[in-house]
């Protein structure tokens, strides 16, 4: 992705992260985790299964409270907030989840149009336009927005919840492994949706994956997470020539290498 | 090891889990009582607790009606007391077995449902999303299930009660060879408002206590299909557990002089 010249060099992060610290029982999965995420930026979170990727963007959203370190939304720490003004934080924010987590007791255009009809108390007629205009946009058609969730393909359903995640215009996206689950040109193709999305919205995205082909595509920067802490972060451009033995085996995927993976000691 | 560790332990879990359940409760009852409301869903609720649950609810009481007319006479023909019979079934049914059984029925159909529902909503992120969407889950899943459960469950008690009550007329009627217009006047006679208004009382406990443990089981259940299958299970035991136990409870309070 080329957006390098939208995005202000001198701005203050739009997400800041520092040394945020997360343990479920005796497992640590954060530990001291550092992230800027400058605005109108898109940074991929790269990192195997279980190294706490989904963990850091729960910690944003609220989802998960982090031990201890600090979380700051435009310059605003957000730990602590009250549940009003948490939701006044998260109202600019979308999300895609890892599989689209679409509402399915109500229909396509409905789960798009859910901030605005619940939220934002919009006239149901308005807001199944807007639906519609936006589900047009990840290319589906209002026919589609009549169905029901379960009634879509996985790449639909990644389109819906993409359609979801920027009917708010919101500030800020997470994509989830956007295309975990998807046959590679479908996960190509939701790759291009995210990168003209993001780019149309003018928003910050935040994406976790270890989908290098889909890390390359998205990301103007790259973050890579080992055992709780990010052991490398620079440009998508520096990503073959990090010269970090562990980000190199990564994006290889290879076998043997410095990364200690439980299961391979057995 | 001290054999009177894990019985400690136990009790902890318990006062824990209650803890636990109070808050719950305490919170999911609050947003019943504040803006923003969601009467599409309250409505949604309130059909499918109401209306879709009355031919459960009609069978069983229509049944425990007949059984009830049936079982008393063989007893009380021994004494010559076959004239007790109306009484007998209308107090049973309005004071204590409607209310009972549509809550046991309600705690299978609906406390069963609404367990699985929001535990496949929590284990496939939807909840997340809800919240992702400043939509307080609460609010749109807990109140208004809450809500339907409380008032739908007398009016289903209340139906149930004239059912139940035609049930053993058919049978006194038809089997036994009852004065129709007798038995109806029997029946009418020695009913009182409070027969039927503790029994409501019990149907909308039980309601609430049916949809707090369906939602409570489901929110909280964790680990896919199997931890949404325990959920249900653990949601139609407690609640049937809780309704035995506040039916005792209100019975008490209402008739225990």
């Amino acid at each position: 992705m080329t957006r390098t010249a939208t995005a202000p060099v001198q701005a203050s992060p739009k997400i800041a992260m520092r040394n945020v610290k997360k343990a479920f029982g005796s497992k640590v999965v954060l530990d001291g985790f550092d992230l800027d995420v400058m605005p109108g930026e898109s940074v991929v979170i790269i990192g195997g299964s279980g190294t706490g990727k989904s963990v850091s963007l729960k910690c944003i959203l609220g989802l998960l409270n982090p031990d201890s370190g600090e979380i700051d939304i435009d310059g605003q720490p957000i730990l602590g907030l009250s549940k009003q003004d948490r939701d006044a934080v998260n109202a600019k924010i979308g999300m895609l989840f890892q599989n689209a987590a679409l509402f399915d007791s109500i229909s396509v255009w409905e789960n798009v149009a859910f901030t605005l009809v619940q939220g934002e108390g919009m006239a149901r007629s308005k807001a199944r336009d807007i639906a519609m205009e936006k589900l047009g946009q990840v290319g589906l058609s209002a026919e589609i927005g009549e169905r029901n969730p379960a009634q879509l393909s996985g790449g639909m359903r990644k389109r819906v919840g993409l359609a979801r995640a920027i009917a708010g215009d919101p500030d800020i996206i997470f994509f989830d492994e956007p295309t975990t689950g998807l046959d590679p040109i479908m996960g190509h193709i939701i790759d291009k949706l995210i990168v003209k999305c993001v780019r149309e919205v003018g928003a910050t995205a935040l994406t976790i994956t270890h989908d290098m082909a889909s890390a390359r595509r998205i990301a103007d920067r790259v973050t890579m997470l080992y055992k709780g802490k990010n052991i490398w972060t620079d440009r998508i451009e520096k990503l073959d020539s990090s010269g970090n033995p562990y980000v190199h085996q990564f994006v290889n995927g290879l076998a043997e290498g410095p990364i200690d993976l439980p299961i391979l000691k057995n | 090891m001290n054999p009177l560790r894990p019985l400690g332990a136990a009790f902890l879990n318990f006062l824990e889990a209650a803890g636990r359940l109070t808050l719950f409760a305490l919170n999911g009852l609050s947003h019943c009582f504040r803006p923003p409301f969601y009467p599409r869903l309250i409505g949604r609720q309130m059909i499918d607790i109401g209306y879709y649950s009355l031919p459960v609810v009609g069978l069983t009481t229509l049944f425990a009606g007949m059984v009830l007319a049936l079982q008393s006479y063989t007893g009380f023909a021994r004494f010559s007391a076959e004239g007790a019979i109306p009484n007998v079934v209308v107090l049973s049914l309005t004071r204590e077995l409607g209310p009972v059984l549509a809550g046991l029925m309600i705690a299978g159909r609906i406390g069963a449902a609404m367990a699985a529902e929001i535990g496949t909503m929590r284990v496939t992120e939807q909840i997340d999303a809800l919240e992702t969407l400043s939509t307080n889950p609460f609010k749109y899943l807990v109140a208004p299930r809450l809500i339907a459960g409380t008032t739908m469950m007398p009016l289903l008690v209340l139906i149930g009660d004239v059912i139940g009550v035609f049930g053993g007329y058919l049978v006194s009627v038809y089997k036994l060879g009852f004065n129709q217009i007798t038995y109806i006047q029997n029946t009418w006679n020695f009913l009182e408002f409070q027969d039927v208004f503790s029994g409501l009382v019990k149907a909308a406990v039980f309601g609430l206590l049916v949809a707090l443990m369906g939602c409570y089981h489901g929110y909280n259940s964790r680990g896919g299909a199997q931890g949404v299958g325990t959920a249900t299970t653990n949601a139609v035991v407690s609640a049937s557990i809780l309704i035995l136990i506040a039916n005792y409870m209100i019975t008490e309070l209402f008739f225990a002089q």
